[in-house]
């Protein structure tokens, strides 16, 4: 087991145009076996082209695509091991469930006896062990989903690639989902990758996320990293939630210094991704709304000391969404700030209130700006 | 309850035209065939009711023979029609992008602004002894006399394809139309080739398309009078030629409404084998396109 590759999708430099839009400008990255990779982007920005060129219904201009170490170019779709779940799943609505599943089976040439065995070991692991003879039209929406997942997942594929199959379902269903989809991917240990412009579902389920953009990945990495460490503008500002400013740097020390807003206020920053920035520079600052911190004006005393940026606001208004309530602080300059707040019920900030909002510069992430931004 | 009363006659109003249509034009004349058909003549001018047209159809081959060759000549048509129709379909429907869809739809329609006859004579006029394909075959030294190529079955047949062609596209580009892109990449993708994806999801998903166009080019083949005369001319023996030469010829109004009669019967029968045999039923295919 010495040669055994260690990824199971490498794509190397792969590039697609239609026409004169380049859709995918050369995009390399590596899977390793049994992860559950994301891809994150918003529409538009080339994922679809990318997944299709994975499963091989479109040939990449340029670079190569490796499963399990051995280049699929030129290899038919079919013949390939990759499995898809379509968005709208594509299912076979004159098939009943069990046809569904055996489809795939049937085509390798699979004897019935042993896609009967089959069939119904996946539909144990799915948990629907009683489905079989249903058609189509009588499934639930979570049903379907699972049962597009074991259409593919019988044909034991290198690769499963899921584009954007939650995007059907309601809320309260989607949520489930996701935790479902995880469980099922640990349960069969195959590669996962799932395409969506659905951060949160790419932050819950992934062990690895791309953020992808105009036809690039703007980076790769856990979501944990993601999150509290973009590389670039653009992750910072689609990644969460952020309060964002544009200004320019006063003082740098290399890696951070004070930079003033276009609104005229100072801020300690540091400078994210371990860049320098350099004085004179047109900068952007992302702040998260959970890492400022709200206070009445009048006990505005007891700052923490690591907050090292402070300012003056009046509450706006109040967002209440249970634990995830927010504020809306409108600074003496006139821009809107978001805060999280915990809202117990009792005592709570009410709109007019004055504030002071304080922050520390570990989480003022600056990025020097790309004019476009 | 003055709102009642309206909608009422409202409902009234607006089906009074579709009732009186299939009354006065459906109805009514089949009735009336059925009772002149049931009519012999056993004196002039004295009749009775009896079954005595049905049994001349049974007693004389030549008949009932015509009524068999036009069924299974129906039947090849319409094979024909589907073979040639459903690429042509899928080309439009799922090939074609979006703006040549439309130009080649309006190329399959634009054969039905011109009368029957006219294309009739179309096709008489390029086949005929004298026509373009046999003097072009002169000219091109292939052959040294002149060629008819009209008055025999081929020449029919093909005919009737091409009058028939445009009502099995129809309903097949709008079926196919409805199918999901994706569906045929998950065939692909799950492993099949280029025909168990056609045999197992494109065909069976267009099945009620499929079936609904051959019902249609079936009873319009049938029932077709002017191709089958034009170009077959005495050779075509159609079976609706039978029932023209009963009403007009020989002005055996009763043997004529019985031939009627029987052609009805036989078409539906052939059409409820076919819908029986494909598991499909009237409601998810005609009536559904």
């Amino acid at each position: 087991m010495t040669n055994t590759p260690t990824y199971d999708l490498e794509c190397i430099d792969i590039a697609k145009s239609f026409g004169a839009v380049r859709a995918v400008k050369g995009v390399s990255f590596n899977i390793p076996s049994g992860s559950f990779f994301s891809i994150l982007g918003p529409s538009g920005c080339g994922k679809t082209t990318l997944m299709r060129m994975i499963a091989g219904f479109e040939e990449p201009a340029s670079g190569d695509i490796r499963i399990k170490g051995r280049s699929v170019l030129g290899t038919p779709p079919n013949k390939r091991n990759v499995k898809m779940v379509f968005q709208h799943l594509a299912l076979f609505p004159m098939m009943n469930v069990f046809e569904n599943i055996a489809y795939g089976l049937r085509c390798n040439g699979v004897k019935n006896a042993e896609i009967k065995a089959k069939v119904h070991d996946v539909l144990e692991r799915i948990a629907l062990p009683d489905v079989a003879e249903r058609e189509i039209h009588q499934l639930s929406g979570g049903q379907k989903q699972r049962i597009a997942i074991a259409r593919c997942m019988v044909l034991d594929p290198d690769v499963l690639l899921l584009d954007e199959p939650l995007g059907a379902l309601d809320l309260k269903l989607r949520e489930a989902m996701k935790i479902e989809l995880k469980q099922l991917q640990h349960q069969f240990n195959t590669t996962f990758i799932y395409i969506t412009h659905d951060q949160s579902e790419a932050l819950v389920m992934s062990d690895h996320v791309a953020i992808m953009n105009q036809g690039l990945f703007e980076q790769i990495g856990t979501p944990q990293e993601l999150y509290h460490h973009p590389e670039t503008a653009f992750v910072a500002g689609f990644v969460g939630d952020s309060n964002r400013w544009s200004g320019k740097v006063k003082a740098s020390d290399g890696s951070g210094g004070t930079v003033e807003t276009d609104q005229g206020l100072q801020m300690v920053f540091t400078a994210a991704g371990g860049r320098t920035i350099a004085e004179g520079t047109a900068v952007e600052v992302f702040v998260r709304p959970e890492f400022i911190h709200t206070v009445r004006r009048t006990e505005a005393d007891g700052v923490p000391g690591e907050a090292d940026n402070r300012m003056d606001g009046v509450v706006d208004s109040l967002l209440f969404n249970g634990a995830n309530s927010r504020v809306l602080v409108r600074s003496s300059r006139g821009e809107l700030i978001e805060a999280d707040v915990t809202l117990t019920g009792h005592g709570d900030l009410k709109p007019g209130e004055e504030v002071c909002l304080f922050w520390s510069s570990r989480q003022a992430m600056c990025f020097p700006s790309e004019g476009s931004a | 309850m003055l709102q009642k009363d309206f909608r009422r006659l409202a409902l009234i109003l607006l089906f009074a035209p579709f009732a009186l249509w299939i009354i006065l034009l459906i109805l009514l004349p089949h009735i009336g065939m059925i009772a002149l058909s049931l009519r012999e003549k056993v004196a002039p001018r004295v009749y009775e009711y009896g079954f005595a047209n049905y049994m001349d159809f049974l007693n004389e081959p030549i008949y009932w023979n015509t009524l068999l060759r036009t069924g299974s000549m129906s039947l090849l048509v319409t094979a024909l029609a589907l073979l040639i129709g459903f690429p042509v379909a899928y080309y439009i429907a799922k090939l074609a992008g979006n703006r040549t869809r439309g130009a080649l739809f309006l190329l399959c329609l634009i054969p039905l602004w011109v009368s029957d006859l006219i294309r009739a004579y179309g096709w008489i006029l390029l086949l005929r002894e004298t026509g373009v394909l046999s003097s072009f075959l002169q000219w091109a030294g292939i052959v040294d006399h002149p060629i008819e190529f009209l008055y025999n079955d081929v020449t029919v047949v093909i005919g009737l394809v091409y009058t028939v062609m445009l009502f099995m596209i129809v309903p097949l580009v709008s079926t196919l139309d409805g199918m999901d892109n994706s569906m045929i990449e998950a065939g692909y993708n799950l492993g099949g080739n280029g025909f168990t994806v056609l045999r197992r999801i494109i065909i069976p998903y267009a099945m009620p398309g499929i079936v609904s166009g051959c019902i249609v080019v079936f009873m319009l083949t049938a029932g077709s009078y002017l191709t089958p005369i034009l170009l077959g001319g005495k050779n075509s023996s159609w079976f609706t030629e039978q029932i023209y030469n009963q009403f007009i010829s020989r002005f055996n109004w009763e043997a004529g409404a019985a031939f009627g009669i029987l052609l009805l019967l036989f078409t539906s029968i052939v059409i409820w084998l076919g819908l029986k045999l494909s598991g499909q039923t009237l409601a998810n295919t005609v009536a559904k396109s």
